[in-house]
């Protein structure tokens, strides 16, 4: 039942969904559109586990009396009103709204933006053409950032030139042989998972 | 230590402090460099400008979060005056859950910038989660997975739906994310079902998808703060994109500057260590 | 109460509450991490409950309606709203230990669904079409086209022998590594670049806003 149940499931769907590829018939495609709206159900109420989990980890945190756990309210705050506004309505405009375009959107984009600072400074203290791979490395990248961007089309007609060949030759040639790797890794791994070879995902030890 | 070794540990704040000045100096002495289009970004224009006004519709989903806004973006809001200023009829969706409050600003800004009309000219479909379950969906049938628009109307009750059941009805559908989902896209959608798909992306991924674009598996694409400038070049704007590439150059010859800066302290400190006594020579 | 500039101004404070951290850490920053993690769960949660759960399950399932539809109770459409309903709720078992199993149950439909869902179209666009491309005439070499055409087969054949384990890296197979390590140190200096690119936009993006939206004196 534990173990053995879910492997079974786990075979059974993933060989129906594989299948069902080459399969025209209308009552093999009726189940697989069910299947279809079934993985997306899963998908919404397995997003919201990670909401649980976030909202037990800070309760631990106020319930132990855990440095810092002024800031768990603060979350916490910050989660009650968003669903409280939420439940009142979503249009452009409403309080749910007010809190997505000048809370949200402004610290996450933030957050983000802090790393054009930390890669000039890792620019300036890491990286180093130690190594003829390094130096190819720096090197392509030195042009391409050169030939993205107007001053480079300003400096030499040439340096766009390269940039393009660039793009449109080695990095083309390495990326699809990398694709190539990872599209049959993903389908090694998709066949491992299906066939109960790959169990990670049951989690546990039992 | 010598004093390149000491250059080197340099406290980070300054090297902060000169990004900081360097983004904001073309903001207050503009430098209005010209923008010349790449091939990916003319050849998405085209594939647009080819929708036939008043005609099926162009299909936008607008997969990205808040963390990709300055890239992704304006890359919405030209695509979106493009088509609005050629009449092309647009149906936006998005797959990213905080997408769906990013698609509605964009689009309700520009549509009313355009006197459009929901319903008649364009229509939002919302958000539905599970990336490949949905791609797949709509090349079955559009209303299994969207049945109502975002604001609960069916959507056979859409005059601008009728008659758009699968992709064999959307002349194209561009993504604009700054994840894996164009390929999901590419994967679910044009494999299986040969929809046209183009690709407005982060500037991380472009690279990633020129294989895409060299077999045709992409119509074309927007890579960045770059491509979206580019597009509205070609639609005659001057808006977040275009600004944004002054501050662009100026940074980007200060990184090259402080690599290039870098490697010589770093060479040049460990070429003086061993005539120093003592000197660290792993500075 | 004029509302866009009240939220501009909280925004902008918002964003220099962040930036205060490239200073050092601090209880602003503190509080805006912990603030944005709260609301964007908050706004995430009601998105997908209105936007998916309710009219998807809810809906059907307690109010027998499926959009403006009216369902039978018991019949087809409830069984299928109902199913995927109890199965995504099962998916909770695993935070009760003692029947924390039953949640693999779900996550095996959904695991192996969504594994057996790729395999034929990841082979098709990810494999097939890619070596379809990477197939091209090297003989004309007379012609810049047929050099182009080399190096792409050339780098395409490095590359996949660099990331090939089972067999040493030496004589022949160890040379056309070497090529490969070469083209995906180019390929990957590009991705630099144009990551560089990327982060610098970010913060262009935000600039603006602090100096075009709130300031406005640009």
């Amino acid at each position: 039942m534990r173990r053995h149940v879910p492997l079974a499931l786990c075979f059974i769907a993933g060989v129906f969904m594989a299948i069902q590829y080459f399969i025209p018939h209308p009552s093999v495609q009726a189940w697989y559109e069910r299947l279809l709206a079934w993985l997306q159900t899963l998908l919404a109420f397995a997003f919201l586990i990670g909401t649980v989990s976030l909202v037990r980890l800070h309760a631990h945190k106020i319930g132990h009396k855990v440095a810092g756990r002024g800031y768990s309210w603060v979350l916490f705050v910050g989660l009650g009103l968003m669903v409280g506004f939420g439940f009142k309505g979503r249009a452009p405009g409403s309080p749910f709204d007010f809190m997505f375009q000048n809370v949200q959107v402004p610290i996450e984009g933030t957050m983000f933006s802090l790393l054009a600072f930390y890669i000039a400074s890792a620019a300036f203290r890491a990286f180093r053409a130690r190594t003829l791979e390094a130096t190819l490395l720096l090197l392509a990248a030195t042009i391409v950032m050169l030939g993205r961007v107007p001053v480079g089309d300003l400096l030499h007609r040439s340096i766009p030139a390269a940039t393009d060949w660039i793009l449109n030759v080695p990095n083309m040639a390495s990326k699809r042989g990398i694709m190539i790797g990872v599209g049959l890794g993903m389908m090694a791994t998709a066949l491992k998972i299906m066939l109960g070879i790959e169990r990670a995902w049951m989690g546990g030890t039992d | 230590m010598n004093r390149l070794g000491k250059f080197l540990q340099i406290d980070r704040r300054w090297i902060f402090l000169a990004i900081l000045i360097a983004v904001l100096a073309p903001f207050i002495w503009p430098m209005g460099l010209p923008i010349v289009i790449t091939k990916p970004v003319q050849d998405l224009y085209n594939a647009v400008d080819a929708i036939p006004p008043n005609g099926e519709p162009l299909f936008i989903s607008i997969d990205y979060s808040p963390s990709t806004v300055p890239e992704l973006d304006p890359m919405a809001l030209a695509i979106l005056r493009h088509a609005f200023s050629k009449d092309i009829r647009v149906a936006v969706l998005t797959l990213d859950p905080a997408g769906y409050g990013l698609a509605e600003r964009a689009l309700e800004a520009v549509a009313a910038e355009f006197g459009k009309e929901r319903h008649k000219d364009y229509v939002f479909l919302g958000f539905q989660p599970g990336i490949s379950a949905v791609v797949l969906g709509m090349g079955i049938n559009i209303r299994n997975v969207f049945p109502e628009d975002a604001y609960g109307t069916p959507l056979s009750e859409i005059p601008m739906m009728e008659g758009i059941r699968n992709y064999d009805q959307i002349p194209l559908l561009i993504t604009l994310s700054g994840t894996a989902v164009v390929e999901a896209w590419v994967i679910y959608a044009h494999q299986p079902y040969d929809a046209q798909i183009g690709a407005g992306v982060t500037a991380v991924m472009a690279t990633d998808y020129y294989p895409f674009l060299d077999t045709g598996q992409l119509v074309g694409m927007l890579g960045g703060m770059r491509g979206a400038a580019e597009y509205e070049t070609l639609i005659d704007r001057h808006d977040a994109g275009v600004r944004g590439m002054d501050s662009q150059s100026v940074i980007h010859i200060l990184i090259i500057v402080l690599i290039v800066v870098g490697n010589i302290a770093y060479f040049g400190s460990r070429k003086r260590a061993p005539e120093t006594a003592g000197g660290d020579a792993a500075a | 109460m004029n509302m866009t500039l009240i939220g501009t101004t909280l925004a902008a404070l918002l964003t220099i509450a962040v930036y205060s951290f490239l200073y050092k850490d601090n209880p602003f920053y503190k509080f805006a991490e912990h603030l944005v993690v709260g609301v964007s769960a908050g706004y995430y949660l009601v998105i997908y409950y209105y936007n998916f759960i309710d009219p998807t399950v809810v809906s059907p399932v307690f109010r027998l309606r499926i959009g403006g539809d009216a369902i039978l109770l018991g019949g087809v459409d409830w069984w299928m709203a109902l199913i995927p309903g109890l199965l995504g709720l099962i998916l909770y078992a695993r935070f009760f230990p003692k029947i924390g199993w039953v949640s693999r149950w779900a996550l095996g439909i959904y695991v192996g669904g969504y594994s057996g869902l790729g395999i034929a179209p990841v082979m098709q666009a990810r494999v097939l079409d890619q070596i379809r491309g990477g197939a091209l005439p090297v003989h004309a070499l007379h012609t810049g086209q047929g050099w182009t055409n080399l190096l792409l087969v050339v780098g395409l054949l490095g590359t996949l022998t660099y990331f090939f384990f089972s067999l040493k890296h030496k004589g022949v197979l160890g040379g056309l590594a070497r090529i490969g390590i070469v083209f995906i140190m180019v390929g990957f200096g590009a991705s630099f670049g144009y990551t560089v690119m990327s982060r610098v936009s970010l913060l262009i993006g935000r600039m603006n806003f602090l100096l075009h939206d709130w300031l406005r004196i640009v």
